[in-house]
């Protein structure tokens, strides 16, 4: 079931001066959301900003839901004006594809900027159910952010900064790359590193859930905006996926990006 | 109160539908509202063969709009027939289906499989800015939309809505195409044709260049081109175009719409069709109106 749901902000932190955390209240969302799922989130009852923001789940409680956004343009920046005691208009829990929780060896669980929110409650899922190695990209040190909440959870936590400036210098996956082969890797991240994890995954047979973007319209699968080509078809027959139905959440063999 | 209408032979329980691509085949907001309630439910563009649809990005916001060219991706009149219809058979409501085709032909062929299936109503699609054949090359001319429809008409026994588009001089022509060729009501508007461009790449943010504009940015358009429609023809109009609330609703019926329509008022609120209604009888309520019928083209023109 989805839901729509006036929320009550109980929390709200900035992680960096661009990146808030808030905390909602959901009698419904939370209940029924998984790992993986987002939330199509209205930022003014008015017709401008015109559609709704989608945002990833960063963490289900029981009642409450957590989320974490950058300010990017202006339907971020109005709900960053947002304060506590607040309501938000918020659909969810959205997308079919989520994480596959489940017991394994090791997951390797890999996220670059931004894209490593929607991976965390997978991490909190998959606590004592596998051996979990994350690694974790940043461009630089000053972007470096929720290192204790996924260092907490996972069996290694490596942090990696394009620049060296924190961490270990270099790209996320080729610290994953060095280490013990997972028996799945579940990535979230700018759109280069996913291709470099999905060819990566695919030569060396290891099963791999990416979390992908697209602009929507709906959120719902009704407007077929968001669509991702179907791996496999051709350009001259292509085939497509939505981002909010069949996703966000994909096996990378299904895909093609 | 009475909101009962009659469309063009279609009796619909109030005048509000929602609109093709905006709601799919109806199943993505059964968690939200009851489909019950809706006075008709008109399918995504659905054409004789399955079609996959243009690249990504499909859609981008706008002022207080939106953009998309999603391409008319369907799974096809057989699959509809198998597993969409009777799916929305289970709802007490209308069931209007948008037809699209690239060819004259492939309308025929297509309405006359609909003719054979329990619908309620065509709604031919004449105007569909975002693929490269059929739809907006016929429907611009009072000849073209003359010629496909009287094509249609001869194999489709069902009422038959032609739906207009408003990127041409004057709508009016091509609603008395549809007219004179036996359509049985017209729908307006389909979308703008418009363009957003990403200032720091300078290419436009959909992959196909171009789409169709919707939401209340372009309603005082529809407003315009239904009123224009409907002092025209004697056929009854179903209007659509930025309608986000009663309010608007209410105020296309001035114009002259039978019914109305909501489309890319469902993002934004998938409760919108509903609430819509429901607004629409708080509306008569407040100024005694006892039939909705009363006030459809009720418009003083100073
Ligand atoms: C499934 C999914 C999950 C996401 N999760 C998060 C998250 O957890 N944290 C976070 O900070 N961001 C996330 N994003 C990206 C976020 O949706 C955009 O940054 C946001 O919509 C930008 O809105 P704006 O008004 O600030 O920017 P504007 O540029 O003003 O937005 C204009 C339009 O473009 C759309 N848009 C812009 N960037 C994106 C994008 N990257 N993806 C999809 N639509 C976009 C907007 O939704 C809006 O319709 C997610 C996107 C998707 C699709
Ligand atoms: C995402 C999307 C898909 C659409 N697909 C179709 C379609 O398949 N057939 C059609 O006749 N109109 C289609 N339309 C046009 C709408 O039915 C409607 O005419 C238009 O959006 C104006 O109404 P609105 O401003 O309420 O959205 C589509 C509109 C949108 C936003
Ligand atoms: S956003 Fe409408 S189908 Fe995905």
């Amino acid at each position: 079931m989805k839901y729509q749901e006036e929320c009550e902000l109980l929390e709200k932190s900035a992680l960096k001066n661009d990146i808030f955390k808030f905390k909602i209240k959901t009698e419904k969302i939370a209940k029924e959301a998984k790992a993986g799922q987002f939330l199509e989130i209205r930022v003014s009852k008015e017709v401008e900003p015109f559609l709704r923001r989608p945002i990833s789940i960063y963490s289900i409680e029981k009642d409450c839901i957590e989320f974490i956004f950058q300010v990017k343009g202006k339907g971020t920046e109005i709900l960053a004006q947002k304060q506590i005691g607040d309501k938000i208009n918020i659909l969810g829990p959205l997308g079919n594809g989520t994480f596959n929780i489940k017991e394994y060896n090791t997951v390797a669980i890999i996220g670059g900027g931004i894209g490593i929110f929607p991976l965390y409650e997978a991490v909190k899922q998959l606590k004592g159910k596998a051996k979990i190695n994350t690694y974790l990209g940043f461009r630089n040190k000053e972007y470096v952010t929720n290192e204790q909440e996924f260092k907490e959870l996972s069996d290694k936590l490596i942090i990696t900064t394009d620049d060296g400036s924190y961490g270990e210098k270099g790209f996320a996956i080729d610290f994953l790359k060095k280490d013990e082969k997972p028996d799945i890797i579940m990535a979230c991240g700018p759109m280069p590193m996913l291709k470099a994890i999905k060819k990566y995954a695919e030569e060396e047979k290891i099963i791999c859930q990416i979390s992908l973007e697209e602009r929507m319209g709906c959120g719902l699968g009704a407007c077929l905006g968001c669509a991702v080509r179907k791996a496999g078809s051709t350009d001259d027959n292509p085939d497509y996926w939505h981002v909010c139905k069949a996703g966000p959440v994909f096996y990378s063999t299904n895909v093609e990006i | 109160m009475n909101t009962n209408i009659n469309f063009a032979g279609i009796k619909m329980k109030n005048p509000v539908t929602v609109a093709s691509g905006t709601f799919g085949y109806g199943r993505e907001y059964e968690d939200f509202i009851d489909l019950n309630k809706l006075g008709a439910i008109i399918t995504k563009g659905t054409s004789l063969k399955p079609r996959s649809g243009n690249k990504a990005p499909r859609v981008c916001e706008t002022s207080s709009g939106m953009l998309n060219s999603i391409g008319l991706q369907n799974p096809g009149i057989e699959y509809f027939a198998k597993i969409d219809l009777p799916y929305l058979k289970r709802f007490d409501t209308k069931i209007i289906v948008n037809a699209c085709g690239s060819t004259v032909e492939e309308y025929v062929e297509l309405c006359k499989i609909l003719n054979t299936l329990d619908i309620d109503g065509v709604e031919l699609n004449l105007s569909c800015p975002n693929v490269k054949a059929g739809c907006l090359a016929f429907g611009t001319t009072y000849e073209g939309v003359k010629n496909v429809t009287s094509q249609v008409r001869k194999v489709l026994d069902k009422p038959l809505i032609v739906k207009l588009t408003p990127n041409v001089t004057d709508i009016t022509q091509t609603a008395k195409g549809a007219e004179d060729a036996g359509a049985d009501a017209i729908s307006a508007i389909n979308t703008l044709l418009g363009m957003k461009i990403d200032i720091n790449k300078r290419t436009p943010i959909l992959a196909n260049n171009t789409g169709g504009l919707s939401g209340p940015a372009i309603k005082p358009v529809a407003v315009r081109c239904v009123y224009q429609i409907a002092k025209t023809v004697k056929i009854p109009v179903m209007g659509l175009g930025g309608i986000m609330n009663g309010e608007d609703a209410i105020e296309f019926m001035i114009a002259g719409a039978t019914t109305v329509s909501i489309g890319a008022g469902n993002f934004v609120d998938p409760e919108c069709s509903i609430k819509t209604i429901q607004e629409i009888e708080k509306y008569m309520q407040k100024h005694q109106i006892e039939d909705i019928n009363s006030i459809i083209g009720s418009i003083k023109m100073n």
